[in-house]
């Protein structure tokens, strides 16, 4: 019976513990960690995020440092208790495989702030962070589209998840907005980061007379392919013209600082709160497209321009019915849009996507 | 659909083949001599990038392409140490020498990630190429796959027809009846193994030099486990070799292709070919019998006289 009481009350305090909202002082100064699972390198997404840190690093009331190529489990949560102990006011995890031990860990250090990427668990000192790069992505189809002369867009595509699927639906509908003959092939590579295999996926897109190839993995592979064979790329994460000056259009990016920025600003000032969702997009600057190539011409810029006003102002939401499945049954209804939950969750390609989800 | 799919399919075939096919024979060359090394994975990575670096700092590929081969024989020297003069565990050490491999090339590579250098772009070769679907097919590739065909037909005379490949054989087979008739069986096992380091490091300057032209982590990809694995189902025969690389090659471009076509099979079956064909590979290599054709003193080491 004693022990039964006993462990009702360690439950009821460790609901009373879990349910204390992050209680942060005001600070003079903040120290932030991050967590990167590849090398910060020339380019990708870590760079993109280390841009991130290297804007708040300037901050004058800022310190920051970093750790990169860190594995997804039981490494991840070494690196993040290592910051976490050495009395980091914040650590910043980059990778989704960080979320279950940035949680464990954010329990045990209930005063210690955790902000995850891409996740969707949440602790009261851990909030989870992402960028609308469909936003992004629709911008860059609506280049695509107006750049195919063969009508085929290759998309080099990586993991079967909701996030890259929309970003393949995303781009797709920005094709198709501005030229519905053309249609988007997609090859799966389940990689986030093979130069080799994803430069072969590229060149058999190439084959099948694709004449526009884009991507989701980090590696410049099919940037190169595209190069070589004389066709047109467009990159993501980062701008990757240097690596391919002829044939990069343009790149879908991140712009992590407006996130970062005001993440330590809250903390300095106490305001910083767990649990929360943030989800930002064009209109707080968190994804844009890079500068064009030369070989853009300016009724494309234009169209872009156009269209990116009407993202950043809040009259298209990109997702908005009728939408078709690549089989042309109707999956959103004319007048509706696709809700977050939704689109956190989308399994299935827009009609003009050939290939399949599994 | 000749020429549209199947044969831009056989020359990425050829192209994805290439790096295989000299790491394949390097393998073949050091079991011949009677040592097993499992570190060509290890060895493929370092020599990747090897040639990256010679080729970033002279500006010449071809001086990055032998360098590649070089950091091979390095590689095999360290494995040749351990099992060779101290008589250590052949697989252990050749385990130890892919750790090694893949992750020293990570450190010493970190700062280069995504740095572009020359290499060897595809050319028309003259004449032959204007063979219709042949020429397509063999002959509008890099400077390294006109090379690569070379290689098997050197091995083959090598192995078949000179007397130092015919006494490395030996070596493998008996190396105390080598050692009765006046051969110095652990000085062959040496060349043998340094001669195959060689070549395994040659199909990693592929991997830097040709396939991709830039510097990224992971080049190797699991590559050099397929050529280990290839050896085996080549029956340590380099004819076979070649078939079989370009069998793997060919798989893992025609995954690629069947899904830019629109296929409704699972992409996850698809890329999981390679591999199931590898373990089908071996299955129906032991089934056969033929790992009998291994060399028979292949993994052990010589024990000095007395």
């Amino acid at each position: 019976m004693r022990k039964v009481l006993l462990m009702v009350a360690v439950a009821a305090m460790s609901v009373m513990l879990a349910s204390v909202a992050f209680a942060g002082a005001k600070k003079d100064k903040v120290k932030v960690g991050f967590v990167y699972i590849s090398p910060v390198g020339d380019e990708g997404y870590s760079y993109a995020q280390d841009q991130g840190r290297k804007a708040i690093d300037a901050l004058p009331w800022v310190e920051t440092s970093f750790v990169e190529s860190v594995a997804e489990g039981p490494d991840s949560e070494r690196v993040v208790l290592n910051f976490a102990r050495k009395g980091y006011d914040m650590v910043i995890g980059t990778s989704f495989g960080y979320m279950d031990p940035m949680v464990k860990v954010s329990k045990k250090f209930p005063k210690t702030a955790f902000m995850h990427c891409s996740g969707f668990k949440t602790t009261p000192n851990m909030s989870n962070y992402f960028g609308r790069m469909y936003q992004a992505r629709y911008l860059t189809g609506i280049v695509a589209g107006m750049m195919t002369k063969s009508n085929v867009i290759g998309y080099v595509a990586a993991f079967p998840i909701p996030e890259v699927i929309r970003g393949i639906n995303a781009f797709t509908l920005g094709v198709r907005s501005v030229n519905p003959e053309a249609t988007v092939r997609v090859v799966w590579t389940k990689t986030w980061y093979d130069p080799a295999l994803e430069k072969d996926a590229a060149i058999s897109l190439l084959d099948m007379k694709a004449d526009v190839i884009t991507q989701h993995q980090d590696s410049p592979g099919p940037q190169e392919a595209a190069q070589e064979r004389g066709k047109y790329s467009i990159a993501y994460n980062s701008d990757m013209s240097k690596m391919a000056p002829k044939s990069h259009l343009t790149a879908a990016i991140w712009n992590w600082e407006p996130v970062f920025k005001n993440a330590v600003e809250q903390l300095r000032d106490g305001v910083w709160q767990g649990n929360e969702s943030l989800w930002w997009g064009m209109d707080q600057g968190v994804v844009d497209i890079a500068p064009y190539g030369s070989m853009v011409p300016q009724n494309v810029k234009d169209k872009v321009a156009e269209a990116k006003k009407a993202i950043v102002e809040g009259n298209n939401a990109i997702f908005v019915g009728p939408l078709k499945d690549q089989n042309g049954k109707e999956m959103v209804p004319a007048g509706k849009s696709m809700t977050d939950p939704e689109l956190l969750g989308m399994m299935w390609f827009v009609e003009g996507v050939i290939g399949n989800t599994k | 659909m000749l020429e549209s799919f199947i044969v831009p399919l056989l020359a990425a075939t050829v192209q994805s083949g290439t790096p295989i096919l000299y790491a394949t024979l390097g393998e073949i060359l050091t079991e011949k001599g009677g040592v097993l090394n499992l570190g060509v994975e290890g060895m493929m990575s370092m020599a990747a990038f090897a040639a990256f670096f010679v080729t970033m700092t002279t500006g010449n590929p071809w001086f990055g392409f032998i360098a590649g081969g070089i950091a091979g024989v390095f590689m095999a020297a360290l494995h040749g140490l351990v099992c060779i003069t101290c008589l250590g565990n052949q697989v252990v050490s050749g385990l130890a020498l892919t750790i090694l491999g893949v992750g020293l090339c990570n450190f010493l590579g970190t700062p280069y990630i995504g740095t572009a250098t020359e290499g060897f772009d595809k050319f028309s070769f003259p004449v032959l190429s204007a063979i219709p679907y042949i020429g397509d097919i063999f002959f509008r590739q890099d400077a390294l796959v006109y090379v690569s065909y070379l290689i098997p037909v050197l091995f083959m005379f090598f192995i078949n027809r000179t007397s130092l490949g015919l006494a490395i054989t030996a070596v493998g087979e008996k190396p105390a009846a080598a050692a009765a008739v006046g051969l110095k069986a652990v000085r062959l096992r040496w060349i043998a193994l340094l001669g195959g380091g060689f070549l395994i490091g040659l199909g990693g300057s592929y991997l830097s030099l040709a396939y991709t032209h830039l510097w990224a982590n992971g080049l190797s990809g699991g590559r050099g486990w397929i050529a280990v694995a290839l050896v085996i189902f080549a029956f340590w025969r380099p004819g076979r070799a070649v078939f079989g690389a370009y069998l793997f090659g060919g798989v893992m471009a025609f995954q690629l292709r069947l899904q830019a076509v629109g296929t409704h099979i699972p992409s996850s079956l698809l890329l999981m070919l390679p591999y199931s064909l590898t373990i089908l590979v071996l299955i129906f290599s032991a089934m056969r019998g033929r790992s009998g054709n291994a060399p028979a003193h292949l993994g052990i080491n010589i024990e000095p006289e007395g």
